[in-house]
């Protein structure tokens, strides 16, 4: 194992992020911010409550998860394009690394920072509603696991992409309306019966459900299999990177 | 000498069907600086790619100081270091910084005393703390030089060093590399100034059209260069040369009108007096006469056409 290279690479992404703190960090929070003043305290206060959790409260789990997602996605991405795009991943192909501390290196860190997003997401949910966290353990367990997933899903667009309108395109195009259709503002079971059958294919749905019942123990679907969707999806993602790496797909001529 | 590099039979076709290199072979003996000289698209740099583990090769083999370049690739690539021609760096980032993460990436625990020798030798010491961006060409050159010399290879690429830098700075690398081979580094270049390969390297390879097609000492080849050509115009055209002649270098231009003669400046005895005597004897008479020189560059652009 090349412990200097993957610490490399991790410090370097981390001081990426760090030089555009404010941007990184301060526009998802404020967007953030905006919907719990839109659903959380304006609508919300006239909606009844959910499942016995108030509405505001409710959309907690949703709106970090969404934020996470979408940030994972955007950061592996970035990270492992951008020294494509600009030609310095030469350096990275040259040096005596493997697939696996690569990966580790930009995963872990695009993972670092959604988790650091979504705690800071947290606490300013905090300002706005009351909640409590019924198990701390488990919403770390889900933010964690959530993170490392979505960043190697950012990972492989990042890979695939071969411009930048098509690094935005799977965010905009697939991951935003999975994760808006996933239960971030809603439980699935107020949906009409047709509506819940198709949202059980969308991943997003048993990643926020189970990050839901890990505050207020109320979930869409069980625990468990929100548990497994994920490792699921974590599994794939591993599967095609492994793939894309033995073969040098888009990385070596 | 024990070669530092091998590389057999190497072969690379491109999806787009593009065949790079055609089965080179190619030893690099360790300690030296060998020149690769080609024209544009000879394949010099996928050869240097393939080598250094950026390009996969379609068949063949490369050994870097006796590990496998696929097999044992981390034994291998950390004895490389790279320069590559493309002046490709993050912007953002600081020379220290960038310098500290390319020695990380190849493994190398810390070390500030080394990467501030580096830095100071290349003259960018007092820039460690700007960014990249605000560099000038020159010198994000010499901060890729510095990239590539912060894990301390034993085996040091640099493709087209000197393209786009001035006469200064070009003489300043020239005395670094030769340094680098004096510390006992093995150097491999690829050029497109001959005067380059003639000032720096100790053996020549020249690859054309994917095929190494000569790889000499560069003492041998600056014999070849010492060769000069004598050119008479001759007074009356010649159907054939003399017999009395047939001994000597000499060829007849086909329309009859010059001699030439190709000699050996280096030789103690360049034929030339007892040449023009002889001739005299015969009753040729020349109206006029030139010398001329063959250099590198002339040898080179001949290998390279007659493929």
């Amino acid at each position: 194992m090349n412990g200097y290279a993957i610490s490399a690479i991790y410090r370097f992404e981390l001081a990426r992020w760090f030089r555009t703190l404010v941007q990184s960090l301060l526009s998802p929070v404020i967007s953030t911010s905006l919907y719990f003043v839109v659903f959380g305290a304006a609508i919300g206060s006239r909606m009844a409550q959910i499942e016995g959790v108030s509405y505001g409260a409710f959309i907690v789990p949703g709106l970090i998860m969404l934020s996470v997602l979408t940030e994972s996605i955007s950061n592996a991405s970035f990270g492992i394009y951008m020294p494509r795009y600009s030609g310095t991943i030469y350096e990275v192909l040259s040096a005596p690394i493997s697939a696996l501390e690569i990966v580790i290196g930009y995963v872990g860190a695009a993972a670092t920072k959604s988790m650091m997003l979504g705690l800071v997401i947290l606490a300013t949910a905090r300002l706005f509603v009351p909640f409590s966290i019924e198990h701390p353990l488990w919403m770390v367990s889900f933010l964690v696991l959530t993170s490392i997933t979505f960043s190697l899903f950012g990972f492989i667009i990042g890979l695939w992409a071969s411009g930048w309108e098509k690094l935005q395109i799977v965010p905009i195009m697939v991951v935003t309306p999975l994760a808006f259709l996933g239960g971030s503002f809603y439980s699935i079971s107020m949906l009409p019966e047709v509506w819940q059958r198709v949202a059980l294919f969308n991943p997003v749905v048993y990643l926020i459900s189970g990050f839901r019942w890990s505050f207020y123990g109320v979930s869409d679907v069980a625990v468990g299999i929100s548990l497994g969707m994920t490792f699921l999806f974590l599994t794939l993602c591993l599967v095609v990177i492994w793939w894309i790496f033995k073969t040098g797909w888009r990385l070596k001529a | 000498m024990q070669s530092i590099i091998s590389v057999q039979n190497l072969v690379k076709t491109y999806a787009s069907g593009f065949q790079a290199l055609k089965g080179v072979d190619l030893e690099i003996r360790r300690g030296e600086i060998f020149a690769l000289l080609g024209p544009n698209g000879a394949g010099k740099t996928t050869l240097i790619s393939i080598i250094c583990g950026i390009v996969n090769a379609t068949s063949g083999s490369v050994t870097a100081d006796g590990h496998d370049i696929r097999k044992e690739f981390r034994a291998a690539r950390s004895k490389i270091g790279l320069v590559p021609q493309e002046l490709t760096s993050d912007a953002f980032e600081t020379v220290w910084a960038t310098v500290n993460f390319s020695r990380g990436l190849f493994g190398k625990p810390p070390n500030p005393a080394h990467l501030e020798k580096v830095l100071k030798e290349l003259s960018l010491w007092d820039k460690k703390d700007s960014t990249i961006i605000s560099l000038s060409g020159g010198m994000k050159r010499r901060v890729m030089i510095a990239k590539a010399l912060s894990h301390e290879p034993q085996i040091l690429f640099l493709d087209e060093p000197t393209a786009g830098v001035d006469v200064e700075l070009r003489r300043d690398m020239w005395d670094m590399v030769r340094s680098l081979r004096d510390s006992g580094v093995t150097i491999i270049l690829t050029t497109h100034y001959i005067e380059e390969a003639e000032e720096m390297a100790d053996r020549i390879g020249v690859i054309s059209k994917g095929q190494i097609i000569l790889v000499e000492e560069k003492h041998t080849l600056m014999r070849k260069l010492g060769r000069k050509q004598l050119t008479l115009h001759l007074q009356a055209p010649l159907q054939q040369i003399p017999a009395q002649l047939a001994n000597r270098q000499l060829e007849l231009s086909p329309d009859g009108t010059q001699l030439i003669y190709t000699f050996d400046t280096q030789a103690d005895a360049t034929g030339i007096a007892s040449l023009l005597r002889q001739l005299s004897e015969h009753g040729i008479d020349f109206k006029d006469l030139h010398t001329s020189e063959s250099s590198l560059e002339e040898i080179f652009v001949s290998l390279v056409h007659q493929r």
